[in-house]
This record gives C-alpha cells, sequence and structure tokens, in this order.
C-alpha cells in the first residue's frame, strides 16, 4: 500500500508558483527524500501534505485520508519535524513531551512511559526536567524528533532536520533516523539540500527545482543515469589500450597521472586495471549526487542562482520589487 | 474528550509559563497601582459620585477592570511571539479543531487576568476598600466573563496581525481608548454626550459597571443590562476569534 499518492499538486503564492504540478507516489516504510535547492519547493509540499498550507489545485492521499477533506485524520496519522525549530523555550522537554502527547489525543495513563522511552531513544533522558531555552541547537533537534515521533505516527516528516547543525549533531541525527527507519515501519518523507544526506538515508530521491519533480528515483539509479566514475591513475599507462575498453568514456592526461571516466566502476575497475599495463597509484572517486544534481538541475539554478538563493518569500518580495 | 485533554494541555503550558515569569506577575500590577494610589490619591479633593466613597474607592472597580483589560489583551496579542518562534506551528499541525485551540488559549489568558484581579483585590482590602469575601467572589466570578470577552479580542486581533510592530498600535488606538471611554475613571451620568454615546460600544464600560456594582452597590447601567451586554460581547468575541483561527495557516 502507499503511504502518500498525490495528483498533480499546486500552490501558487501571488506570482510565485511554489509547486508546480507535482504527482508522487511513496511507498510504506520507505525513505523518501526531496531534494533542490532553496526556494524549490520543497517545504510547500510538505506544508501541504501536513495540511498546513491548502493546495491551490490537486490534492494527495496521505496515510489513506485526502489531505483537502480529511485534515484532522491526516494529522492523526502524521508526525512532523519543522525547518525553523519549533520545542517551546518556555518549558521543559517533558513538558513539550506532554504537550504534544495531549494534542494527539494519547492515553493520558500512557503519556509518562512513552516520554521516558522517547527520551532515552533521542539520548535526552538525563536532560528531561531542563528548560529547552538552555538546549544546544543539536538537543532540540533530537527533541524535535522524539516529538515528531511520540504519538507513534505511521509517517514522519523531516524538512530540512539537519539544517545548521554541526558534524557531530548530524551525524546524530542521522543515526536516529536509521535506527527509526529498521526498528519500525515508519515512512520517512525527508528534505534536504545535503546531497550526502539524501544519499546515505534515502531509499529513492526526488530531485525538485523550480516546483517541479524533474528525476525520481533510486540514489544508485540516478548515479548510473549520470554514468560516470572518475579512476586517477599513476604508472606507465598503455593509454591505446585503455581507450580500447567498451566501458570508458574518457581518457585524459593530466600532468602525471591519467583521468579516466568509466562506467560502474563497481563493475569494471578490474578489467581497466588489467588493462592498463604497470600502476602505482589508483584512485577512484565515484559518482556523487552532487553531480547527479548539477547534471538535472544545475543550468536552471546558475541561471538564477540569485533569485533561489533566498527561498521562495525572497522571490516573492522581489518580484514584487521588480513590478514597481 | 480528546479536544477537552488538548484544551486542559493547551491552558497547563500557560499557566506553567505564567507562574515561572513572576516579574511580570508583578510588573502588569504597577500601571493599575499607579492610578489607584497617585492618582486615586493625588486627586483626593476630587468629588466622588457615589455617596459616601472617596474617588479612590469609586475608581477601584473601574481599576479592577483595567487590570482585566491590559491583562487579556496583552495575551490575545502575545499569540504573535507564538508565530514568530515557530510554537504555533506544532499547535497548527496538531490534529485538533480550531474551535479548540481557540478555547485552550483564552483559558490561558483568563488565569492570567483572574490571578492578576484576585490580587489587586488582596491590595484593595487591606488599603483602599474593604472588601468582604462574598463581594471579593462575586467580583472573580464577574471577571470570569469579561476575561474571556477581552481576550478574545485580543487573540482575534493578534491572530490577524503580521508583526509586533502592530502591538504599539493596537495599544493606542484600541486598548487606552477602550479603558478611557469605559468610564472608569469617572461617572457615565454626567459625562459629555459624545463620551457615553462611544461608551455604548465599549465592552469595558458593562464590566466597570458591573464591578461597581458589585462592589459600590450603585451602577449606571441595571446588572441585567452589563451581564446581557456582556453576553452579546462573549459570544461575538468568540465567533469572530474562532474563525480567525481557522484561517491561520503556516507562514512560511
Amino acid at each position: 500500500m502507499s503511504a502518500i499518492i498525490t495528483h498533480d499538486l499546486v500552490k501558487r503564492y501571488e506570482e510565485v508558483t511554489a509547486v508546480d504540478g507535482v504527482s508522487l507516489e511513496i511507498k510504506e516504510g520507505e525513505v523518501f527524500g526531496l531534494l533542490g535547492p532553496n526556494g524549490a519547493g520543497k517545504t510547500t509540499t510538505i506544508s501541504m501534505l501536513s495540511t498546513l498550507v491548502r493546495p491551490t489545485s490537486g490534492t494527495a492521499l496521505v496515510a489513506g485520508h485526502d489531505i483537502n477533506r480529511e485534515p484532522l485524520e491526516v494529522r492523526r496519522s502524521i508526525g512532523i519535524v519543522f525547518q525553523e525549530p519549533s520545542v517551546d523555550d518556555l518549558l521543559t522537554a517533558r513538558e513539550n513531551l506532554y504537550l504534544h502527547s495531549m494534542l494527539y489525543g494519547m492515553p493520558r495513563r500512557e503519556i509518562p512511559g512513552k516520554i521516558d522511552r522517547m527520551l532515552a531513544l533521542v539520548n535526552l533522558s538525563d536532560r528531561g526536567d531542563s528548560l529547552v531555552k538552555t538546549y544546544s541547537g543539536g538537543m532540540r533537534r533530537r527533541l524535535e524528533i522524539a516529538r515528531g515521533l511520540i504519538h507513534s505516527p505511521k509517517i514522519l516528516f523531516l524538512d530540512e532536520p539537519t539544517l545548521g547543525l554541526d558534524p557531530a549533531s548530524r551525524k546524530a541525527v542521522w543515526e536516529h533516523i536509521r535506527a527509526l527507519k529498521e526498528a519500525h515501519n515508519t515512512t520517512i518523507i525527508l528534505t534536504t539540500h545535503y546531497m550526502e544526506e539524501a544519499d546515505s538515508l534515502a531509499d529513492r530521491i526526488g530531485i525538485i527545482n523550480r516546483g517541479k519533480i524533474i528525476e525520481l528515483d533510486t540514489p544508485d539509479a540516478l548515479k548510473k543515469k549520470v554514468g560516470q566514475d572518475l579512476v586517477f591513475l599513476r604508472g606507465s599507462i598503455d593509454e591505446a589500450a585503455v581507450r580500447a575498453l567498451p566501458f570508458v568514456k574518457a581518457v585524459e592526461r593530466a600532468n602525471a597521472h591519467y583521468e579516466i571516466s568509466i562506467i560502474d566502476s563497481g563493475a569494471n575497475l578490474q578489467a581497466l586495471l588489467n588493462a592498463a599495463g604497470r600502476i602505482e597509484e589508483v584512485e577512484v572517486r565515484r559518482v556523487t549526487l552532487d553531480d547527479v544534481f548539477l547534471k538535472f538541475a544545475g543550468r536552471e539554478i546558475s541561471d538564477d542562482a540569485e533569485e533561489h538563493a533566498e527561498g521562495i518569500f525572497q522571490r516573492i518580495a522581489t518580484q514584487k520589487a521588480v513590478r514597481k | 474528550m480528546s479536544n477537552f485533554n488538548a484544551a486542559y494541555a493547551l491552558l497547563l503550558r500557560e499557566a506553567k509559563i505564567f507562574f515561572r515569569e513572576r516579574e511580570r506577575i508583578a510588573a502588569i500590577l504597577v500601571s493599575p497601582l499607579l492610578f489607584l494610589f497617585v492618582m486615586g490619591k493625588g486627586l483626593g479633593g476630587g468629588h466622588s459620585p457615589v455617596p459616601g466613597y472617596s474617588y479612590q474607592q469609586f475608581i477601584f472597580p473601574g481599576i479592577i477592570a483595567m487590570v482585566l483589560l491590559f491583562t487579556s489583551i496583552t495575551y490575545g496579542l502575545y499569540i504573535i511571539w507564538d508565530k514568530r518562534l515557530d510554537f504555533l506551528k506544532e499547535v497548527l499541525a496538531a490534529p485538533i479543531p480550531r474551535s479548540t485551540l481557540f478555547i485552550g488559549k483564552t483559558l490561558g489568558g483568563m488565569l492570567g487576568a483572574l490571578v492578576e484581579t484576585a490580587l489587586l483585590l488582596l491590595i484593595g482590602a487591606f488599603f483602599i476598600l474593604p472588601t468582604g469575601p462574598l463581594q471579593a467572589l462575586l467580583a472573580l466570578a464577574a471577571a470570569v466573563p469579561v476575561s474571556f470577552m477581552i481576550t478574545g479580542v485580543g487573540l482575534t486581533i493578534g491572530a490577524k496581525m503580521k508583526s509586533m510592530e502592530g502591538f504599539g498600535l493596537v495599544m493606542s488606538f484600541l486598548t487606552w481608548p477602550m479603558f478611557f471611554f469605559s468610564g472608569a475613571l469617572f461617572d457615565l451620568g454626567t459625562a459629555a454626550p459624545y463620551i457615553r454615546t462611544v461608551s455604548l460600544f465599549d465592552p469595558v464600560t458593562y464590566a466597570v459597571d458591573l464591578m461597581r456594582i458589585i462592589m459600590l452597590g450603585q451602577g449606571h447601567f441595571p446588572a441585567w443590562v452589563d451581564l446581557g451586554a456582556i453576553a452579546l460581547f462573549c459570544l461575538a468575541a468568540a465567533a469572530l476569534g474562532v474563525a480567525a483561527f481557522g484561517r491561520l495557516q503556516q507562514e512560511k
């Protein structure tokens, strides 16, 4: 069964179309990455799916409920971690979780035990009774993830879950997300503009740009579409033999080494090395999602990088200013 | 049942925050106390429209209404902070009807207003107007619908306002006029006709009058007019507030 099906979702803000006809299907238990630059429509898409923003047109089924007609049912089935911190600074972590549990209609008897388990899951047990304003950015994020999960949602939305975190906190959040995926069958929809984040967490990735999904596949398949891994070789290389190999796309000589573009280094590296001659040094750079992203969204992004840099609201402001 | 729990949880949140910021509880009482002890005493020679009471004692019920007005409306406007700090987003995303959110928030504001009223009644009982326990209880009971009505107005405006900059405007153009036209500091019976006309549309007028009936035994309107007007304003504030909350969307 599908966790989410969207039909031609559109959201227009005055003159800017933030989301322009998104049709998606996300499977149950899947980690789905929505990848795109700022202002591409990631947050607006998530806001519509979580019924916080009404679509201009189109609709979606989330956990089997229509976002336009059954918003409360949709809300009961989902958890959200917003892009901006939204825990209540003036309350303790435990109070934040208690308020959330009550708002989501959990039975009161079950709440204290559940809070203990969630605090333990995100390693905040010893700070549960401190006011959130004493928390670091990483701790807040972990608390928000705990809050998004405490009512056992079938679907969890994570909007830029690691934005603004230091590398150690980011790794910790990734660990939590992976643990979740393994322990429960939670469907996770994750937006990010970090390629490595999407690569390491997502089962499938949708690349979104200017409100449209321009590419959708598994990370590996997307990389295969771009196709080329780079192999750096040093030594006395038989250039002609290398060129003759069917999977070799390009060979370039740079100073003392060769840069060889090949398809699927996983399968073909051994054959390349066998043919290349006497090798002193080998380095392989696998194609990354950055390459994928640049290939599919690159030109359009650099065309109006300025416009995209500040996000959708800046775009509206810019357009208004131009109009005047 | 789940709506009841949700409203209770929202109230609990407001209560925790309110009682954690004790300085604010005291700060809110500063200007009413200035009115009572500086203006009330300073105009000590001024006449009291109600025989047998000093001017300070005459304005005391009006100052109680003032505390209700300022506490409730400020609280209502503070929802803009919630919007700014993104805490509201969490509540807007919760599976509760917006009417429940409005009720929970309103109960939170009422709690604050009632605590401040009780404190002022206590101060007044010692220094200004000897108040019996029954009178104090009646005054608190009257403060319940009054705080509901004014918190509702504050929340409605707060839900519509885009930024905290509007806060000063609302205070200048709404809160202070509501206070001055209510007759909290003078007798409406002898006031200029334009003041009396405007005061009819001011919900605080009826709050002041009801408090005066309870504490001084004499008011401008009969008690049933005050109660009826307050009930109507309560209904209007609730209807407008629920509608405004219904339109609250996530802003980014």
